[in-house]
């Protein structure tokens, strides 16, 4: 019999760390090429239309970064959380608490100094969200219990606060729908680009990808979370108070998620539905473990997985293939990634017994 | 109002419809305590499901056979869990990062497959579900007889498997085994106990079970696939195995609960108590999560859940 061990090697050179990510990508488009041509697609035209949908032309490629605004934050929500060890499965609901916070404001504030709107929606938004990731790590650190299980079921209960608000006092009246009225003009996110929907959400998703490299790198703060991630015990002995660092992380976690949310409202939908999100939320998770947890890698990630979900529509239009190729894709790209990136660490060995 | 809900008619179909809601959960919880009792959490468990019901429901479709889709599902989840003890198991990567990504990937596929084979027609496929198989003389009992003893097949495999697991597990070498690797894996090495493989076996066991309970939404519960069939049920049995402590018995106990909530809020929206129906929704949630606080204190967790066993060898 032939038995299979998984054994250390010796280190590798370091410009393989970039080579990793284009091979990992390539052979992920090599395996899903497998279900395009069992729906009868031709590979070639459907990648092309892949690739000129999200990058072809100007427009397409404001497109693609407007797709990824939303992918950066929950990205980067759950990497800073993991990075603590803080299991987070729950941006999408801390993305829900988001969108409700902008709505509300949005809608109802019409009193307020023009000037003062945005801040506040995004004040509220991050606190929202923040607050929301507060109940999981506090129960993981006082009660001792599991952080992905919490934060999974806290999205379905936030999921039907939404829609209780959507058939209640948020919802528009007059409307059967569960939809509410929409926000006004001045809480608009400003389009920078004209003719297109490149929007100040998009400064702010940069804004947070520097801010989280900021915090992790350079801030006591950074280096405790994290400390607190490679091994609680030795933190709590070296007198980091481990409980108070897990509940900032997820305030900062909870809240990146929470102004994903509110970019949605602010510069997509304009009004809150019960599908304001497909997703970002449990997206961004691999888009966290895909950029190995760190910022930048996270905003290349959202990028890709940005270039994947604009450009399948193309490809939906152009070939024919049904749209839920993102999904296959996007699970594909992970496993791939993930098992690159041990083989940088190390070596199959086939024996014979 | 009050009086309705003691009447007998109600009693009897809360009771039917709190068997029948909680069978996909005691499934799927039955499914990964077999998986985490040998080391591996398999959050995958969701996206299983989805491609359970879309792979069963399909294969109905196109053959009119019930019992072919319920085996064509178990086989999928079958598959699905290789590909994860292939990540998980053999190449050790981190066990919640694979569930998930396999979870990603399931469903991306379960709605890709469901896709191509129907199109998006604007009246979704049905088929002829499942009906109950209403058991001779038991089902004429009062109460007891019509809730309990029309259910569906695969509600009573159901049943029959919970104290099947159990006994596997707890009275039989094989799952002793399969214990063992759950808690000392090295220890069951040392005894010549192949870790990796019993692992996958389990792996499969489980996947297979998180299938049919995905197939019993569309083809019992329902007669047509929906992308939200699953709508997080498969979460709920990844707390249900946490709530009844790895333990079968407890565990299908705590699927039942739900089950009830689950059939207890529908049937109060339908008497057309006037509260917001999504309140109704959380509750079965909410009462989870505080089911989880309270457990929490005494839970005993697999030692050798979550860390993949490599023999230490010398790389080179």
């Amino acid at each position: 019999m032939i038995s299979m061990s998984i054994v250390k090697r010796k280190p590798l050179p370091s410009w393989v760390i970039l080579v990793i990510p284009v091979a990992a990508v390539f052979v992920t488009l090599l395996i899903t090429s497998i279900p395009i041509i069992i729906a009868g697609g031709n590979v070639f035209k459907a990648y092309g239309a892949l690739f000129y949908g999200a990058l072809g032309s100007k427009f397409n490629l404001l497109e693609t970064f407007v797709k990824a605004s939303p992918l950066v934050l929950t990205g980067l929500a759950v990497a800073f959380a993991f990075r603590a060890r803080f299991w987070n499965i729950g941006a999408e609901g801390q993305l829900f608490a988001g969108a409700i916070a902008a709505t509300w404001v949005g809608v109802y504030f019409t009193w307020l100094p023009v000037f003062l709107i945005l801040p506040l929606m995004l004040l509220l938004g991050f606190l929202a969200g923040g607050l929301w990731a507060t109940i999981p790590a506090f129960l993981k650190t006082k009660l001792k219990v599991d952080d992905v299980v919490t934060t999974l079921l806290l999205n379905y209960v936030m999921l039907h606060i939404m829609g209780a608000l959507l058939f209640g006092p948020l919802q528009m009246p007059g409307s059967a729908w569960p939809r509410s009225a929409s926000i006004m003009d001045s809480a608009f996110y400003p389009i920078l680009i004209a003719r297109s929907r490149f929007h100040f959400g998009i400064i702010i998703s940069f804004v947070a990808i520097l801010a989280i490299w900021f915090i992790n790198s350079k801030t006591v703060f950074g280096y405790q979370s994290r400390g607190v991630g490679i091994n609680l015990e030795a933190a709590k002995f070296g007198g980091i108070n481990t409980g108070m660092v897990i509940l900032k992380t997820a305030i900062i976690s909870g809240g990146l998620a929470g102004l994903a949310g509110v970019g949605e409202i602010a510069a997509i939908h304009h009004h809150l539905m019960m599908d304001i999100s497909p997703g970002y939320g449990y997206t961004g998770i691999v888009i966290a473990m895909l950029g190995n947890l760190h910022p930048i890698g996270v905003a290349l990630a959202a990028f890709f997985f940005s270039i994947i979900s604009v450009g399948a529509q193309t490809m939906s239009r152009v070939a024919g293939i049904p749209i839920y190729i993102t999904g296959i894709i996007e699970g594909v790209s992970l496993m791939t990634m993930l098992i690159f990136l041990l083989l940088t660490e190390y070596k199959i060995r086939w024996t014979k017994s | 109002m009050i009086n309705e809900i003691f009447s007998i008619a109600f009693i009897t179909g809360l009771i039917a419809a709190t068997l029948r809601m909680s069978t996909p959960i005691i499934l799927a919880t039955l499914g990964e305590i077999i998986t985490e009792r040998a080391g591996v959490l398999n959050l995958g468990i969701e996206g299983t499901m989805l491609f359970g019901a879309a792979a069963g429901f399909l294969t109905t479709l196109a053959t009119g056979n019930l019992w072919l889709g319920v085996f064509v599902a178990a086989l999928g989840g079958i598959v699905l869990s290789l590909l994860m003890a292939v990540l998980a198991v053999y190449f050790g990567l981190s066990q919640h990062v694979s569930g998930l990504g396999i979870t990603l990937f399931a469903s991306g596929l379960a709605m890709f497959i469901y896709r191509l084979a129907v199109g998006s027609p604007t009246v979704p496929p049905v088929i002829d579900p499942f009906t109950p198989l209403v058991i001779p003389f038991l089902s004429k009992i009062p109460i007891i007889g019509p809730s309990l003893f029309s259910q569906y097949s695969l509600t009573y495999i159901t049943w029959a498997l919970i104290p099947i697991v159990s006994i596997f597990l707890f009275r039989t070498r094989a799952g002793l085994r399969v214990r063992t690797i759950g808690q000392n894996p090295l220890a069951a090495d040392t005894v010549g106990v192949n870790v990796n493989l019993t692992r996958t076996l389990c792996l499969a066991a489980g996947g297979a079970l998180f299938g049919v309970a995905g197939a019993f939404l569309t083809l019992a519960q329902q007669n047509m696939f929906l992308i939200d069939v699953i709508g997080g049920r498969g979460w709920i049995a990844i707390a249900m195995t946490i709530f009844g402590n790895w333990n079968p018995l407890m565990g299908a106990a705590g699927g039942l609960i739900f089950g009830f909530l689950d059939a207890f809020q529908l049937r109060l929206q339908s008497l057309g108590v006037d509260l917001p129906f999504h309140i109704f929704l959380m509750i079965p949630y909410l009462i989870t999560i505080l089911a989880l606080i309270s457990v929490s204190r005494k839970a005993t967790v697999p030692a050798g859940l979550l860390k993949p066993y490599r023999r230490e060898e010398k790389g080179g």
